[in-house]
């Protein structure tokens, strides 16, 4: 990237008197991994263009807690989770949007009970509430007419419904959505979900992100559009196995978006 | 009334109340059992747990997600309740030693016949197709590999007694000359009779009599097998989906213990010395998650008992998908064979449970399993009423993380890693922004 982005951090609000609109929740994956750090700066490149003061927590943020929570160590979790509620109502955050939807889930339906009661959208939530208020316009672009299926993450769709939001993004690039036989509701998992990111699977005949990537190859997709950073590691690692990297690309819903309008 | 008349309705009364009775036994047993989990508070949210039990069981709306399987359910479900009608009028009818005591009422009793013996040749079929979908086509959920001898035969029993049941119901009508003569109400029976037209009447009346008491006994006695059957899901569907989870799928329980827990170490006004409360010191420490069926919650329990065994779940189970030993309908059967293994124990020693050196953990569901899961909720979402086997999966993965330190070794260092540096892989905290300058 030939500038540098503009993230302003909540202590940098903080120390000017004020609050933005809303927190960008990074996540871990969004702040270490290679692949997951090209979404965050796409969002966040959509952030600006829409001239949304949004700030970051920068070093002050910490993992959820969700995988461990997911592996069982409830204790780990709710450290974690008291630890990142006492930065956010230090802050007094009300809004937070994330990228991920593991965190998206944790902080929207876990924390509340332990004292941390936000309002918590996922970014293609939050993409769509920006449409719909004029303050960001998307055009087809390069992606006009593309085949594109969209993998719902489990922890989007079928954990909180949400369905329709990423795939109301993809119909506004014009592109041709199409559904795999398995999708919202019985979307088949990637395979990354209750820790199993952290760990090699257990003996079995067939990887299950090369099970979700065949499922999707079936539509004869130009891009498989994802919406959680660890589902994406997955189907790229499933293309990858396909031997089809040369002819299908994974794609967030929020690059899609900045790669439109050639941010 | 002559003595014959007497000595049946002396008969019928017996039977139905040793049916009924023993049925009462079971119902007993199986909320003792169901009351050995912990308690969890369902008081919330009570509108929409009515209207999930409307929705879901009543109205079969995830059944219907399975267009086949789920129309030919309903044709049975309906079937079922609406047949019972009859039953009631066979209850009356042998109590009082009366012969269709409804069919005074006129042309309605006529309506209500006919519209039986449709339903009951509509369950028929539906029965045989059920029958020719697990016995010929062998469809793959219902082969998996904790589908073993038991289970199997079960389902076939209770497929069995439906097509005997039904075609009882049918040889009744069409070999009740009064009925038949009444010619109204007998839509598929006068289809039947003329199959027994050249028998003398005292025969018929015979093949009839003997058609009502099988009828009523088979119904019975299928009343009783319910408790030692997967069938418990025509009953446990009701309060099941009632009771199950009003929460978003994602949001799993923060365990209450762990947060008083950890609110005494975020506290800094805390006493680290303070000497425990009176009386604290004879109370065992709460078990974190569950090794064994109490230590999950009666819902949980419940949840073991309504399983139908359908295989929705586990077909529908990336982990299965892919060859993994994890199936979800299997964490279920689990539950309920421990479950009544303790049950039974507890009936052998006088009302309390004696060590029997066995667990739900590793004698039943092995590590390898649990550790499969990907949490995606496929499992619950596929339920068609409303078992969280997730739930189950989860409170034991406590139980092996925070009493046995138990987790997969790469786990370890993910958790490790969390607690060190606030997140799952290696890196600094003070980090956590650079991407800004990449």
């Amino acid at each position: 990237m030939s500038e540098q982005l503009k993230v302003p951090t909540m202590a940098e609000f903080m120390a000017e008197g004020k609050k933005p609109e809303v927190l960008f929740w990074v996540g871990c994956a969004g702040s270490f991994d290679d692949r997951a750090k090209k979404i965050t700066k796409a969002f966040v490149n959509l952030l600006s263009k829409a001239n949304v003061e949004f700030a970051v927590l920068g070093t002050e943020e910490s993992c959820t807690g969700d995988p461990a929570k997911r592996a069982g160590n409830e204790f780990l979790f709710q450290m974690q989770a008291v630890t990142n509620i006492e930065v956010l109502n230090a802050y007094e955050v009300t809004k937070i949007v994330t990228t991920c939807p593991h965190c998206f889930n944790t902080l929207k339906n876990e924390y509340p009970e332990l004292g941390g009661n936000y309002e918590v959208l996922h970014h293609t939530q939050f993409l769509k509430s920006l449409l719909n208020d004029g303050r960001l316009t998307i055009e087809g672009g390069q992606f006009k007419g593309k085949r594109i299926t969209f993998h719902d993450p489990c922890y989007l769709g079928r954990a909180n419904n949400v369905y329709e939001a990423p795939r109301d993004l993809i119909k506004k690039l014009d592109a041709e959505l199409v559904e795999m036989k398995s999708c919202k509701s019985r979307g088949l998992c990637c395979g990354a979900g209750g820790a199993q990111m952290f760990k090699e699977p257990e003996k079995g005949n067939q990887d299950i992100n090369v099970e979700r990537t065949e499922q999707a190859l079936v539509t004869k997709p130009e891009i498989i559009a994802a919406g959680c950073p660890f589902c994406n590691t997955m189907m790229t690692d499933g293309i990858k196995a396909k031997e089809k990297e040369a002819s299908v690309q994974v794609m967030d819903i929020a690059e899609l978006i900045a790669n439109a309008e050639d941010l | 009334m002559d003595y014959i008349k007497i000595a049946q309705i002396i008969a019928f009364t017996i039977a139905l109340i040793c049916g009924v009775g023993f049925f009462i036994g079971n119902v007993k047993k199986l909320m003792r059992n169901i009351k050995l989990g912990h308690d969890v508070d369902v008081s919330d949210n009570k509108s929409e747990r009515w209207r999930n039990m409307t929705m879901i069981a009543l109205g079969q709306s995830k059944m219907v997600k399975r267009p086949i399987a789920g129309f030919l359910h309903i044709v049975v479900y309906v079937g079922f309740i609406i047949i019972n009608i009859e039953v009631l009028e066979i209850i009356i009818d042998g109590l009082f030693g009366t012969h269709r005591i409804f069919s005074s009422i006129g042309s309605l009793y006529g309506v209500l016949i006919g519209s039986f013996e449709i339903l009951a040749v509509l369950v028929l079929v539906s029965v045989i197709v059920f029958w020719i979908r697990r016995n010929i086509i062998k469809i793959k959920r219902f082969w998996k590999s904790e589908m073993t001898a038991w289970p199997k035969n079960d389902a076939n029993y209770i497929l069995y007694f439906e097509m005997v049941l039904m075609t009882l119901f049918l040889v009744m009508n069409a070999t009740d000359i009064p009925f038949q003569n009444m010619d109204s109400g007998n839509v598929i029976s006068q289809f039947i009779a003329p199959w027994f037209s050249s028998l003398p009447e005292s025969t018929l009346h015979i093949i009839e009599r003997s058609a009502w008491w099988l009828h009523i006994l088979g119904i019975l006695v299928f009343l009783n097998y319910l408790y030692y059957s997967k069938h418990l899901h025509i009953l446990l569907a009701f309060p099941n989906t009632y009771y199950g989870s009003v929460k978003p799928k994602g949001q799993f329980n923060n365990l209450e213990a762990v947060t008083n827990e950890v609110k005494m170490m975020m506290d800094p006004n805390v006493d680290p010395f303070a000497a425990p409360p009176e009386g604290a010191e004879n109370v065992a420490p709460a078990k974190f998650g569950a090794s064994d069926v109490q230590d999950l919650n009666w819902v949980q329990l419940l949840n073991a008992y309504t399983c139908t065994e359908c295989g929705r779940c586990t077909s529908e189970c990336p982990a299965n998908l892919t060859g993994k030993k994890l199936s979800p309908r299997k964490i279920m059967m689990d539950t309920r064979d421990r479950l009544e293994e303790v049950g039974k124990n507890i009936d052998a020693n006088n009302g309390e449970f004696k060590d029997d050196g066995k667990q739900l953990l590793d004698d039943y569901i092995s590590r390898e399993e649990l550790w499969a899961c990907t949490s995606c909720n496929a499992c619950v979402e596929a339920c068609p009423v409303s078992i969280d086997p997730l739930s189950i999966i989860l409170d034991m993965r406590r139980y092996l993380v925070m009493e046995q330190s138990a987790a997969p070794v790469e786990l370890n260092n993910m958790m490790t890693n969390i607690e060190n540096n606030g997140a799952p892989w290696p890196y600094n905290q003070m980090d956590r922004l650079n991407w800004k300058n990449e």
